[in-house]
């Protein structure tokens, strides 16, 4: 099928303003096309540099369809490589966490080594290169890095040599990650507790759709948080209630919560529902922690940066934050119908162990292949996917409070129960997709 | 007192299988903990993201939810089967007395035309006397606890 390949015009008419065209969920033709263009075009997150501590450590993962590494140098940057062997192509590490042996990346195959700047320094038998017009290869230029950058830990690269340019790219939602890295007394972020890896059997679309969809938790969580409401309410509890109970609960407050709590939407597909409160809003203080950042930022200032309780921010297309409890969660798609979602958690470096503990109470309750949360989403992801195949209609709606004046751009808050955010991901999906495609006129 | 033990990791399997859930329920002393840590040797569930870290409370709604009319992701039901491996008395806990069981088994979740197979090894702490023997803790090793893992709906 050839469809959309170089007809960045038959892309663009998939997206309309108050509707999609369900091939962005079921083509197999255009998610390839998505993993050569939206993901090549975008910056896309790899991974947080405190993976990677000391100098030779590495984190290899997949950009799209494309194996990295990130890598400390000896110099302290952080590197983005291809993994893959400048020589023939074998992967270079094949460990998720590793660190270089002597300082040098070192091929399992024929032994050539690279600097962890990523030059090439040894060649077996180097002799037998002499004269063979090598030196004026690809090869010899050894490892080039990608376009990388490391905004406060936070590492993103853009796989495509030219293209938008990061702080273009996302703009003011970078608030969300200063946030996060504020909510440290120290300003500092360190990955911890784990990654929970669930495999989604839907496109990436429906997951990173639904983060700032606030009119589902009510109905598709009413089994599970419901359910913890309904228990914890029943046992006519005497105390203030645990940890787990103030987490569900606010999944299933009603409509005018969810509509109140705002979003706001940025350019290029980024987003943040909890503009003026969230469900993480009346979480318990915890030990020490407010006293803490009180001492570390002034009492004004602490109470701001603890005051922003935004839900979720789209980081679009790869990446979702939580800042108001150090989570995130990475969208890596696997095929069409296939993503695998990672949840990591950060500690608050100068926060109390408490913290971390409420961080990977959540997680585990909402984001692990064994959380009842996780299975209410999961399967209307996979009855989108599904049900898409009804050839009843070729469109799907995201109408609500749709206005023509988003024709002049979408940048905004609206009530949280707007649809404006999916209309601003496909809006950015339409534009990086067709960036710099072949037949473009 | 082996005896009993063993016949109670047999039972608490079986009334998972059968769907006995308020039977299985019961089998946990009001302090126990289900637990399947993420990751291999970790330490603890509270400063480390586990698979399952449930005190009773969770495991209540956990089998309510099961049973909760507009639980869509269960409107086609899952089912599921140990395989248990003889259960082997280890010992005896010095500081909490319990004692201590460790079950490799093979767990099968089905619906309909899926289905997922998991090997782990479960570690029962039981305490109390031989005729009300009853679980402190389910501590599951899942071997591909690192691995990209679909639901799992049910309970090893």
């Amino acid at each position: 099928m050839n469809r959309y390949r170089d007809n960045p015009a038959a892309i663009r008419g998939l997206v309309r303003p108050q509707s999609i065209h369900r091939d962005l969920y079921v083509d197999p033709e255009l998610f390839e096309l998505e993993m050569t263009h939206l993901w090549r075009n975008t910056w896309i997150y790899v991974g947080h540099d405190s993976q990677i501590p000391a100098a030779g450590d590495f984190y290899s993962t997949v950009i799209g369809r494309e194996p990295v590494i990130m890598v400390r140098g000896a110099d302290e940057q952080v590197r983005v490589f291809p993994n893959r062997c400048a020589h023939k192509g074998t992967r270079l590490v094949s460990a998720v966490h590793g660190s270089c042996q002597g300082g040098l990346l070192r091929c399992p195959y024929h032994g050539w080594t690279y600097r962890l700047d990523g030059t090439l320094r040894t060649i077996p038998l180097k002799a037998g290169y002499e004269q063979t017009g090598f030196e004026q290869s690809d090869a010899a230029r050894g490892l080039t890095p990608l376009n990388a950058v490391n905004y406060r830990g936070f590492v993103f690269v853009r796989l495509a040599p030219t293209g938008v340019d990061f702080h273009e790219f996302f703009g003011e939602s970078l608030s969300s990650i200063d946030n996060m890295v504020e909510r440290s007394p120290v300003g500092r972020l360190e990955v911890a507790g784990g990654v929970l890896r669930y495999l989604h059997d839907c496109n990436w679309k429906m997951y990173v759709e639904n983060l700032n969809d606030a009119m589902h938790p009510m109905v598709a969580h009413e089994s599970s948080a419901g359910t913890a409401k309904r228990i914890w309410e029943q046992g006519q509890p005497a105390g203030p209630a645990p940890m787990v109970i103030e987490q569900f609960v606010p999944f299933v407050n009603g409509y005018d919560f969810f509509e109140k709590m705002g979003v706001r939407v940025y350019e290029n597909g980024h987003s943040y529902t909890g503009v003026n409160f969230s469900i993480h809003s009346k979480y318990s203080s915890v030990g020490e922690y407010e006293q803490r950042m009180s001492a570390a930022y002034g009492e004004e200032r602490a109470r701001r940066i603890l005051g922003e309780a935004r839900h979720n921010t789209v980081y679009y297309p790869s990446l979702t934050i939580k800042g108001a409890i150090q989570s995130i969660r990475v969208a890596r798609p696997l095929a069409v119908d296939r993503t695998l979602i990672e949840s990591w958690t950060f500690r608050l470096v100068g926060a109390p162990d408490e913290l971390l503990a409420r961080t990977t109470t959540y997680t585990r309750l909402i984001n692990a292949p064994t959380s009842m949360v996780g299975h209410d989403d999961l399967h209307c992801y996979r009855g989108i996917q599904e049900g898409l195949a009804a050839a009843s209609s070729e469109w799907v709606s995201l109408h609500r409070n749709y206005r023509e004046s988003e024709a002049d751009g979408i940048a905004g808050t609206y009530g949280a129960t707007n649809e404006a955010p999916m209309r601003g991901q496909y809006r950015a999906w339409a534009r990086y997709m067709t960036a710099g495609m072949t037949g473009e006129p | 007192m082996s005896q009993a033990a063993i016949d109670l990791v047999y039972r608490e399997a079986r009334l998972i299988d059968e769907r006995r859930f308020d039977e299985w329920f019961d089998l946990f002393t009001d302090d126990a903990r289900y637990w399947m840590p993420l990751t291999r040797g970790q330490p603890d569930g509270q400063t480390h993201t586990s698979l399952f870290y449930e005190d009773k409370l969770l495991l209540k709604v956990r089998i309510e939810r099961l049973r909760h009319p507009n639980a869509f992701s269960q409107q086609q039901p899952s089912f599921c089967q140990h395989v248990l491996q003889q259960p082997a008395v280890e010992r005896r806990d010095a500081a909490s007395g319990a004692l201590i069981v460790r079950t490799p088994f093979i767990y099968v979740e089905t619906q309909l035309d899926r289905q997922l197979v998991l090997a782990a090894i479960a570690w029962h702490h039981l305490i109390g006397p031989d005729e009300a023997l009853r679980v402190r803790l389910k501590k599951i090793d899942l071997l591909n606890c690192d691995a990209a893992l679909p639901s799992i709906q049910l309970l090893l």
